[in-house]
């Protein structure tokens, strides 16, 4: 498969999370932000593409009755690796992922990835569909985190150029503030339920998007 | 010993604490963990309530384990930094375990919640409960409290979620874009927002 395709394919027609409705728990928690979305979908990214590297280069000395038992040991590893590195050089982002940074080990994208495509096929293959899978998931995230942030805090991008530093000339740390929004924001959309309300109307639109494609 | 265990609660506090678990910090709407299994197994209400208890069961145990590997394992050796492998390898040895055991010894329990048992190894649900523990320092009676509390909250949750999704399914008529998924997480959203008029409990 080229690369285009397998981009197109994780980001798009079987994107982890619009499509698959898998790793709903780090979509619905951890965009309150645009800026934890973007942490939360890059670190599960670097641990989707490490791990799904690792597999299938040991894809052939798995034993295959334990083989879950194998990846996750090897998911967990990645994923104890990166809650360091977090903790270590991002503190404020570890904090605000807080326990959804561990718990990328539960992750069903990464386990199903694992399973589905990493211990069939050749180590290349396997992280170039790490990236796409994790490039999936990281626009999903974005998608919710921006609507979220946009409607229930009245801002864009609020604390990106603390995660990103050589943005902190361009972005003001707290984020543009949008005009009437910011004043009266719907704060519902940052609580739990508004994470169930936005993730329903992306998914009622994909489903509006689908059937319009079909009856052409 | 160079380490110390974490302080007895008092049952105003456990009792607190389990108050909070099942109700203020619902798993599912409030903390959003286990959602896969939510949405996953929430289309019956049976099997909604098979799925619960087998989660208060697994999350019990979990919760006393994950404790005494933490507190008599890791933390003496000074290897904190395992706690996410060590848990998840102690959680996913215990539900095979248990599966083993029951199918032994309790036939009839093990028919009506052994195929939900390997869901659970991946139900972020159960880990979040054994790290929550020990990042809260919880003893080892709160810790056993808080994982009963939190499976019986997931339970609560699923069950009532699957009951609306049953009716949705007979008789409800909405826009054809939310028919399906869409509008099971929108009355999710709904149930989310009714759970959000326990915060006031949290006083104690």
């Amino acid at each position: 498969m080229k690369f285009s395709e397998q981009l197109k394919a994780g980001v798009i027609l079987d994107n982890p999370v619009f499509m698959q409705t898998i790793g709903l728990c780090p979509a619905l928690a951890t965009t309150t932000s645009l800026s934890n979305a973007i942490g939360m979908g890059v670190a599960a990214t670097v641990v989707l593409v490490c791990s799904n590297v690792v597999i299938s280069a040991l894809r052939k000395f798995i034993p295959d009755k334990i083989r879950i038992a194998c990846f996750i040991t090897i998911i967990a590893t990645f994923v104890t690796m990166i809650d360091l590195a977090l903790q270590a050089f991002v503190p404020a982002l570890a904090a605000s992922l807080g326990l959804f940074l561990p718990l990328i080990v539960v992750n069903c994208i990464i386990l199903g990835r694992a399973e589905a495509y990493a211990s069939k096929n050749k180590v290349l293959p396997s992280a170039l569909d790490g990236v796409c899978m994790g490039l999936g998931f990281t626009f999903a995230l974005v998608l919710m985190g921006f609507f979220r942030e946009l409607l229930g805090a009245g801002t864009i991008m609020a604390g990106l150029s603390d995660l990103l530093p050589f943005l902190s000339g361009i972005i003001p740390s707290a984020g543009f503030a949008v005009p009437g929004l910011s004043a009266n924001p719907a704060v519902m959309m940052i609580l739990p339920a508004g994470g169930f309300l936005m993730m329903g109307f992306i998914f009622a639109a994909l489903q509006k998007i689908m059937a319009g494609k079909e009856d052409k | 010993m160079a380490f110390a265990f974490p302080d007895a609660m008092s049952l105003t506090e456990v009792l607190s604490l389990a108050v909070a678990a099942v109700l203020v910090n619902n798993y599912i709407l409030v903390q959003f963990l286990g959602c896969c299994s939510f949405f996953g197994v929430s289309k019956k209400t049976d099997t909604a309530v098979g799925m619960g208890m087998a989660v208060i069961f697994v999350m019990a145990l979990a919760s006393a384990v994950s404790w005494a590997v933490w507190y008599f394992i890791l933390k003496p050796l000074g290897l904190e930094y395992m706690q996410t492998i060590a848990f998840i390898l102690v959680i996913a040895t215990l539900v095979q375990f248990v599966e083993m055991f029951m199918k032994k010894a309790m036939p009839a329990l093990y028919s009506a919640l052994g195929i939900f048992l390997p869901l659970i190894t991946t139900n972020c649900a159960v880990l979040g409960a054994a790290i929550s523990n020990i990042d809260n320092g919880y003893s080892f009676i709160g810790s056993m409290v808080y994982g009963v509390g939190a499976g019986v909250g997931y339970t609560l949750a699923i069950v009532l979620f699957a009951s609306i999704r049953e009716r949705l399914d007979a008789t409800a008529q909405c826009p054809k874009c939310f028919e399906g998924f869409p509008i099971a997480l929108i009355s999710a959203a709904l149930l989310a927002m009714s759970f959000m008029g326990f915060s006031g409990l949290s006083i104690w």
